[in-house]
């Protein structure tokens, strides 16, 4: 077990060094001048474009630029970004904006998803299964830009229940609307998935032998049935969360919220490898760490898994 | 044992039963029907089977797939899945009480505690995610309402009665853990944890090496006698059932066609198909000859043929066996076969 998780450990670091790499490529590679707009309508003075240039290092060869970016990564430092700010600052700022909108969405997702699975599962070709087969169907066809505009306008402006935007003083309330919105796609999925897994498992031997041992309906359901099912549920669930931390893009624009979604946006907006690649640093190691604990957690739900 | 032999088991249990059976008399199954309704058309499984069972009697009911035999064991627990199962006619007593029309309720309390099942395949029978001790010890939490602590003293007691070795030690272990013979014992402790008056043993050994088939029989047997329990045994294997059962019930489309003691039945079959079945056992002293096969193949059960449903397959038919379906009928004394010509196979 523990070597296990030690060698997930030391699997981390090329997956680290070859996403930080290939994203330091990629901005690198961008067409544009960083310092458009800097200044204005205008263009910039040369003199400011020339200081600009030579403060950042944006004279240097490619590979100078990246090896001392990794040279600071290495001391913690994820370095300071065109606009003079340092990305851990920045990120302790909005970090924990993103955690509480994922840690929400989640919650959405779990409560709604799996009951609406197991009411339709259980009620497999009724009229509640087709319910839920055909609304889930309907969330996960449409955009969630459009999902997310839409409810903001029917449930923010037009009967406005909930605020419209967060802005800069986070609450949980403020976060209810966007957070459903951004767990809507993963609720659809969830729903399905529960559904899909309780019926397999209803068909399954070990059920018949529940029913045979003289269990209430609700017990073979409820421990017998449901236990097997919501392993790849949680699983699903699990590597969702570790995505979602990532933060997001769409929904943080439309409801205004000042996540780490936004920062990387702007990030790739202003051409600033340094912001992107801190940031996406921090994402993918974050994400990793989910995986982890997901493929953990799931030795412990389904003793069959052995980890060592 | 025969089947006359009555134990005073149930009189004893009664303290914890509300069932009593009267003479011996466990189990009636009284012209029974079952028919899946399916988007292809009606399947009919069983069509107008009977027999009693008694208190420390072993009747095996032989038959090849879709012959009706599992179907009949899963009416009787009450675990068809309905639908596509329907039972438009027929009763299945319980001590007097027909389960058919018993409140859904009490008929679940009986399953466990009165009758009870051992499944074909104990890996996928048993659930995966729980420990063998839990799965046994719930038996006790959910009929007995015993805490977690004794339900599981009382489970290990039952694996040592199985004999399985460090039964202490393995009972927090997961089905997938245990051999395929031992995962077996784990279900045959289930089924026999309350002390059933009758247990049904859906083939408990075609999963298994025969060597470890033997060992599970051989514990069937023990339990039975110990507990003095009424048996069912469900299976297609002829050498199984032969040392075994007092009664052998020989069902083909979903009838019983031949039933008899075991030995006057392995001696002289009275019906064409068991005689077929007979033959078609391997012989070590028929080394190099072909081996006996019954001809063609069992009947689609959405279309039973005419008259006795074995006709197209058999010898002895004639025009009466495509036009009327022989009864089961005493053609001898404690021999009961479904041929117009039971007569001629018994002498013959």
């Amino acid at each position: 077990m523990y070597k296990y998780i030690l060698r997930r450990l030391i699997q981390m670091i090329p997956v680290l060094l070859g996403a930080t790499f290939i994203i330091f490529v990629m901005v690198y590679a961008l067409p544009g001048d960083p310092t458009i707009g800097l200044c204005g309508e205008r263009p910039c003075p040369a003199a400011f474009v020339a200081e600009f240039r030579d403060k950042h290092g944006l004279n240097d060869p490619f590979l100078v630029r990246y090896f001392t970016y990794m040279g600071n990564l290495l001391h913690g430092d994820l370095g300071t970004n065109f606009r003079d700010l340092a990305v851990v600052d920045e990120l302790k700022l909005r970090y924990p904006t993103t955690a509480k909108l994922a840690g929400m969405a989640i919650v959405f997702e779990t409560v709604i998803g799996i009951i609406a699975g197991v009411l339709a599962g259980i009620r497999k070709g009724r009229f509640i299964d087709n319910l839920v087969l055909v609304s889930t169907l309907f969330v996960i066809s449409i955009p969630i830009f459009v999902i997310g505009v839409t409810l903001q306008y029917y449930f923010g402006l037009k009967y406005p229940i909930f605020p419209a935007t967060v802005g800069s003083d986070v609450t949980y309330y403020k976060l209810l609307l966007p957070a459903f919105v951004l767990g809507s796609a993963s609720i659809a999925y969830v729903a399905r998935l529960t559904r899909t897994n309780l019926v397999e498992n209803l068909r399954a031997d070990y059920l018949r032998t529940a029913t045979a041992k003289g269990l209430t309906r609700r017990r073979t359901l409820s421990v017998h049935a449901l236990r097997n099912s919501l392993i790849p549920v949680v699983t699903f669930i699990g590597a969702d969360f570790g995505g979602l931390l990532g933060g997001a893009i769409v929904t943080e624009r439309i409801f205004n919220i000042q996540g780490v979604g936004g920062f990387l946006f702007t990030g790739i907006r202003n051409r600033d490898p340094v912001s992107v690649v801190g940031t996406v640093t921090v994402l993918v190691l974050v994400f990793l760490i989910a995986n982890l604990l997901v493929d953990l957690l799931y030795g412990v739900l389904d003793p069959r898994i052995s980890h060592d | 044992m025969t089947t006359t032999d009555t134990g005073t088991r149930r009189g004893k249990a009664a303290a914890g039963s509300e069932y009593h059976a009267k003479d011996g008399l466990l189990l009636e199954v009284e012209d029974l029907y079952v028919e899946f309704h399916t988007a292809d058309g009606i399947a009919r499984a069983i069509n107008g089977v009977n027999f009693d069972l008694y208190e420390g009697q072993t009747l095996a009911i032989l038959g090849e797939s879709g012959s009706g035999k599992s179907v009949t064991a899963q009416a009787i627990m009450g675990i068809l899945d309905v639908p596509p199962a329907v039972i438009p006619k027929g009763q299945i007593r319980y001590c007097g009480e027909d389960l058919l029309t018993m409140q859904a309720e009490k008929r679940r309390k009986t399953r466990g505690p009165e009758i009870s099942m051992v499944f074909q395949d104990a890996l996928s029978s048993l659930n995966p995610v729980f420990p063998v001790g839990w799965q046994i010890a719930e038996m006790f939490r959910v009929h007995r309402g015993m805490n977690r602590s004794d339900s599981l003293e009382r489970a290990i007691k039952l694996m040592q009665r199985v004999q399985i070795p460090g039964a202490k030690e393995r009972v927090k272990a997961y089905p997938h853990q245990f051999s395929g013979g031992m995962r077996q014992r784990i279900m045959i402790a289930m089924a026999i944890a309350l002390d059933p008056a009758v247990l049904i043993a859906d083939e408990p050994t075609t999963a298994l090496d025969v060597t470890v088939q033997a060992q599970i029989m051989a514990l069937l047997q023990e339990l039975q006698e110990e507990r003095q329990m009424g048996l069912i045994l469900i299976t297609h294997d002829l050498g199984v059932v032969a040392d075994v059962a007092d009664k052998i019930a020989v069902m083909y489309a979903g009838r019983i066609v031949e039933r008899a003691d075991v030995y006057d039945l392995y001696r002289q079959p009275a019906h064409p198909y068991t005689k077929g079945l007979l033959e078609s056992i391997p012989r070590l002293d028929q080394k190099g000859q072909q081996l006996a096969a019954i001809g063609g193949l069992p009947p689609n059960l959405m279309r039973i043929p005419e008259g006795c449903a074995f006709n197209p397959r058999c010898k002895y038919a004639q025009d009466v066996c495509r036009e009327d379906r022989p009864a089961l009928r005493l053609v001898a004394p404690g021999r009961e076969s479904a041929c117009h010509f039971a007569e001629e196979v018994l002498n013959g």
